[in-house]
């Protein structure tokens, strides 16, 4: 109870004070405790944990990527360069109104829609203080009126990038491929954090196949930053390991020679080293210029080589596939001397079809009066239908698929480039699971002849023919010549790789075959003795004509009523010299018609150029 | 003997009289005015190096500690009886002046916490700061402690509404301090504990209504205490990077003017309101245990100062400057650390900024008059 006269009681007032204050200091006291505690715990017991993220912070970690490999031909030809490309810059952090600024520079530089696209596309997927490219490949004089203006666009600069270049353009265009920006896809692919930094991937062809080469090892920059992302000073750093120079096997003075003969149409030509497999021509036409794929090709542009119905995009090489038609045939006759159920002098009659025993349906001969009687080196020469159709028959399909498998028909060569397909070397098995169908009797007389299902790629064909020209002796076909580690190191040649031999139990039946070969170009009977004139050397071949349109019993096929692209694909296979080959060349002329006239022109040629190029000849 | 004696007491006393004729010539606590002194020194310092050795803020700062310094001498030297008689004048110019900048801050935008005076830009709220405790320890002071409720009540009343104005400016932080400023007179004078733990269940219990009450910004502070990785290059930056500052400095720091965190820009408000991060990073553990000790040293001395005074007002006056001055030193602390929300409350003596600065000195001036006008008793 208050009195109701208030009197002030000091002492009292005093005390009460004093414990007051008292209570107030032991507050002080523990308030401050709880604080020490605090800093403990920050200081000592999480230091660790807070100096990393005061680390992290502090130092940025940028990537330094490292130099693309070049690629260069045998003869150290350049066939992928990297060349200085100035481009049109922006950092969107230090660009206060974007929309104006690009307005700005649209007056000073022309920039298209797709320029315009491609930028606001990479802008969504940046990271911070990254800059984004807004033009590519400025021109001196853009460069120039852009350096004029500067001040006036903050955050706005000309790069110096390394953009690659193919000086070659179109040439062997399928074989070497193209570097483009890497996209989506691509990341999922590759190994992130070795392409930090790296704008551009291998797409296509050795570019794709040799990227783990080509690309190098990434370096770093350890950059000390402020909290706005300016580098204040360098740190640390650990230089790029550059990609190494790729040399191929090609040579691109035949590789010219190639494309030159076979320009205006569509078709595939390989030349391949039978000693080593070494692809020393790898053509695929029509192509296209790899440097407009660098920085991204137009929708328009890419529409345009997309529908066009020569399919320039398509790697003929190793994703075409085409029935070998006749040119299977010396492999065919190999399997009939090799089982022995012909030898070289026995002979068949041709009466111009062939039908088997109760059926009346006729397979013919290209030859509608036949060709009378003829032994392995007369059919081989002439490209006698029946005596295939009668060889297939007596073989089996069974022996016959046996026999081509190891050729390594239906198989991937192994080739250095990416997407090789299989072909298809056709038996009961498969048809049984790819068509839940029995194999007909019929099919195995067509399979003869290289038709019905049988399909070849060209870089399968070219190493059939080189195993033939090396009398059995399988190596692996492939582009890559040697490595180079930097552009000063001695070169690392890459060794061949033998993968097998074809079983021969009598070497005599190569020469039968190869002999006969020999008289398809030399001799005045052989399909391709068209091209034999001035020749110097001794080239054996084999033409084949593969039909893509199935002529109807009875009917008769007329090149001049059939739709172009429906006409036969003309096809020649060949080695040389006949004594020791050193070069097999394959070629395949879409709806060439024959390979006597389109394709084996085409293989002399490049063959010529060879032995001209030989050094003592 | 006797003779003896009286002769060693005259000179013990003309001893004495010499040193007090110093001191009350001067009226200055020499103990407060050294851990003051030293305070400021570490303060320069760490500033320098916070400033990124900015000579032209050390200077600036150094004239406001010259001015602080001036008004706590010149304070000092005024006898605590005529403060007694300002205050209900202190007090009464300091509400209207708040009045003022309300109703100039519903004709201005935003937050109107600065009244022109043509020559002088000053906030009356730091006049609060001094005028509140001075006004409850004056209303206290005439009356019997323990405080009946009916006075308690008015007491509470001329607490609030200064702090409320204070809050509506809106300055959440200087509004409670001020208020706590007034609630330490309270406590001290000997308020019932029964009565200042059921008021703080209460205020507990309304809290979620003041919530709706608050402004976004302040909002928007609570949750980034509670959470500070809820938004962490956001709200949350602040708090995420003095921590890391002070945690990287570990028990020594990374020496003077070495501090990343604060050099490379990431510290933001690193001369002001988070300078104690910079300590914390470049001097460590030891570097902020020093500065705590000074503190504890200044606050120790400021409440033996109180218990030393003659007479209730300057007894709760004393008393409250001192545990406003630790509110201070805690509260910035504690945010620094995050163990508290962020709210704009400077480290005193060492943050760099004015206003503050000199009321806390004239606080520190009132100290020194108090301890140094005491009448002794014994003669």
């Amino acid at each position: 109870m208050a009195p109701r006269t208030p009197l002030k009681d000091h002492l009292r007032e005093t005390h009460l004070f004093t414990s007051r204050v008292l209570i107030a200091l032991v507050m002080v006291g523990v308030l401050l405790v709880v604080v020490v505690a605090r800093l403990i715990y920050l200081q000592i017991i999480s230091h660790e944990h807070f100096s990393t993220l005061s680390e992290n912070n502090r130092v940025n970690i940028v990537p330094m990527p490292p130099t693309r490999g070049l690629i260069y031909d045998r003869n150290g030809v350049l066939l992928a360069q990297n060349l200085p490309a100035f481009s049109l810059e922006l950092i969107p952090e230090q660009v206060k109104d974007l929309d104006q600024t690009l307005a700005a520079l649209a007056q000073l530089i022309a920039i298209g829609e797709d320029d315009l696209d491609q930028f606001k596309k990479r802008l969504d997927q940046r990271h911070p203080f990254e800059a984004i490219p807004l033009r590519l490949r400025l021109s001196e004089e853009e460069v120039a009126r852009f350096a004029v203006n500067r001040h006036r666009f903050p955050g706005v600069d000309v790069g110096a990038r390394l953009a690659r270049d193919y000086p070659l353009g179109e040439l062997a265009v399928h074989a070497v491929g193209y570097a483009g920006r890497i996209n989506e896809a691509d990341l999922k692919v590759l190994d992130v954090s070795n392409y930090r930094g790296t704008t551009h991937t291998g797409k296509t062809g050795v570019e794709k196949y040799y990227e783990d080469i080509l690309h190098g090892q990434v370096g770093y920059q350890h950059e000390e930053t402020n909290a706005v992302g300016r580098v204040l000073r360098v740190l640390e750093r650990r230089l790029p390991t550059p990609g190494q120079n790729l040399y191929l096997s090609l040579d691109v003075d035949l590789q010219m020679v190639a494309e030159l003969a076979l320009t205006g149409k569509r078709g595939a030509v390989v030349a391949i080293n039978p000693k080593n497999g070494e692809v020393l021509v790898a053509a695929s036409l029509p192509g296209y210029d790899p440097g407009s794929f660098v920085n991204g090709i137009s929708t328009k542009d890419y529409d345009l080589l997309r529908r066009s119905p020569d399919q320039p995009l398509f790697n003929r090489l190793v994703t075409g596939q085409y029935p070998p038609g006749s040119t299977i045939k010396p492999l065919v006759a190999l399997a009939g001397l090799e089982y022995q159920e012909i030898t070289p002098h026995s002979s068949t009659f041709c009466p111009g079809w062939f039908s088997l025993p109760g059926d009346d349906h006729r397979y013919r001969d290209w030859k509608k009066e036949g060709h009378g009687s003829v032994d392995v080196r007369l059919a081989i020469m002439r490209s006698c239908d029946v005596y295939f159709y009668d060889l297939a028959r007596t073989l089996g399909i069974d022996r016959m698929q046996k026999y081509l498998g190891y050729f390594g028909l239906g198989r991937r060569t192994g080739i250095d480039l990416p997407g090789e397909v299989a072909g298809l070397l056709p038996s009961r098995d498969w048809k049984r699971s790819a068509r839940r169908q029995a194999w007909y009797p019929g099919e195995t007389l067509i399979t003869g002849i290289g038709q019905g299902f049988m399909l070849t790629t060209p870089i399968q064909l070219a190493a059939a023919t080189a195993m033939l020209a090396s009398r059995g002796e399988v190596w692996r076909p492939h582009l890559l010549h040697a490595t180079q580690p930097t552009s000063t190191s001695r070169l690392l040649v890459q060794p061949p790789l033998r993968t097998g031999k074809v079983p021969i139990s009598d070497g005599a039946n190569w020469d039968t075959v190869i002999s006969a070969m020999e008289g398809v170009v030399h001799d005045p009977g052989g399909t391709a003795k068209g091209i034999n004139r001035g020749i110097t050397y001794h080239m054996a071949g084999k033409t084949g004509t593969a039909q893509v349109f199935g002529i109807k019993q009875g009917e008769k096929y007329k090149a001049s009523e059939l739709a172009e692209r429906l006409h036969d694909h003309a096809l020649f296979v060949s080695f040389a010299p006949v004594e020791n080959p050193e070069i097999a060349v394959v070629v395949v002329v879409e709806n060439g018609g024959s390979g006597s006239g389109e394709a084996a022109p085409v293989a002399r040629a490049v063959m010529d150029r060879y032995f001209a190029n030989k050094p003592g000849s | 003997m006797k003779m003896a004696t009286d002769y060693s007491l005259t000179r013990l006393a003309n001893r004495r009289h010499r040193r007090t004729l110093w001191l009350r010539g001067l009226h200055v606590d020499i103990p407060l005015l050294a851990g003051l002194l030293v305070l400021a020194a570490v303060g320069l310092t760490v500033l320098y190096s916070a400033s990124a050795q900015s000579g032209d803020m050390l200077g600036r700062q150094l004239i406001r500690l010259g001015l602080g310094f001036g008004a706590m001498l010149v304070l000092a030297h005024i006898p605590p009886h005529h403060f007694r008689r300002w205050t209900p004048w202190l007090y009464g110019l300091g509400v209207i002046l708040l009045l003022a900048v309300l109703v100039m801050g519903e004709i201005g935008k935003g937050a109107q916490r600065w009244l022109d005076l043509g020559v002088i830009r000053f906030q009356p709220s730091e006049i609060m700061k001094l005028a509140v405790p001075l006004m409850v320890a004056w209303y206290m002071a005439e009356r019997p402690l323990p405080p009946a409720p009916k006075i308690l009540l008015m007491a509470a009343l001329t607490l609030v509404v200064p702090a409320l104005l204070i809050a509506r400016q809106p300055d959440l932080g200087t509004g409670l301090l001020v208020a706590s400023s007034g609630l330490f007179v309270l406590l001290l004078a000997g308020v019932a504990w029964r009565l200042v733990f059921t008021v703080l269940a209460l205020l507990a219990a309304v809290a979620p209504v003041f919530w709706y009450f608050l402004h976004d910004y302040q909002r928007e502070r609570v949750i980034t205490f509670l959470n500070p990785e809820h938004d962490p290059l956001g709200s949350g930056y602040h708090i995420i990077q003095s921590k890391i500052a002070i945690g990287s400095g570990g028990f020594y720091g990374k020496g003077w003017l070495n501090g990343t965190q604060a050099h490379l820009d990431f510290l933001p408000e690193r001369s002001t309101d988070f300078i104690f991060a910079v300590l914390g990073e470049e001097f460590g553990l030891i570097g902020i245990l020093v500065l705590l000790l000074i503190y504890f040293f200044i606050i120790a001395r400021g409440l033996y100062i109180a218990t030393q005074a003659q007479s209730t007002f300057t007894r709760l006056v004393a008393g409250s400057i001192t545990l406003t001055f630790f509110v201070y030193v805690f509260i910035n602390i504690g945010m620094v650390t995050g163990l508290l929300p962020v709210v704009g409350v400077p480290l005193p003596l060492v943050s760099y900024g004015g206003t503050s600065l000199v009321t806390m000195m004239a606080g520190f001036g009132i100290l020194m008059s108090i301890h140094t006008h005491r009448r002794l008793l014994s003669s």
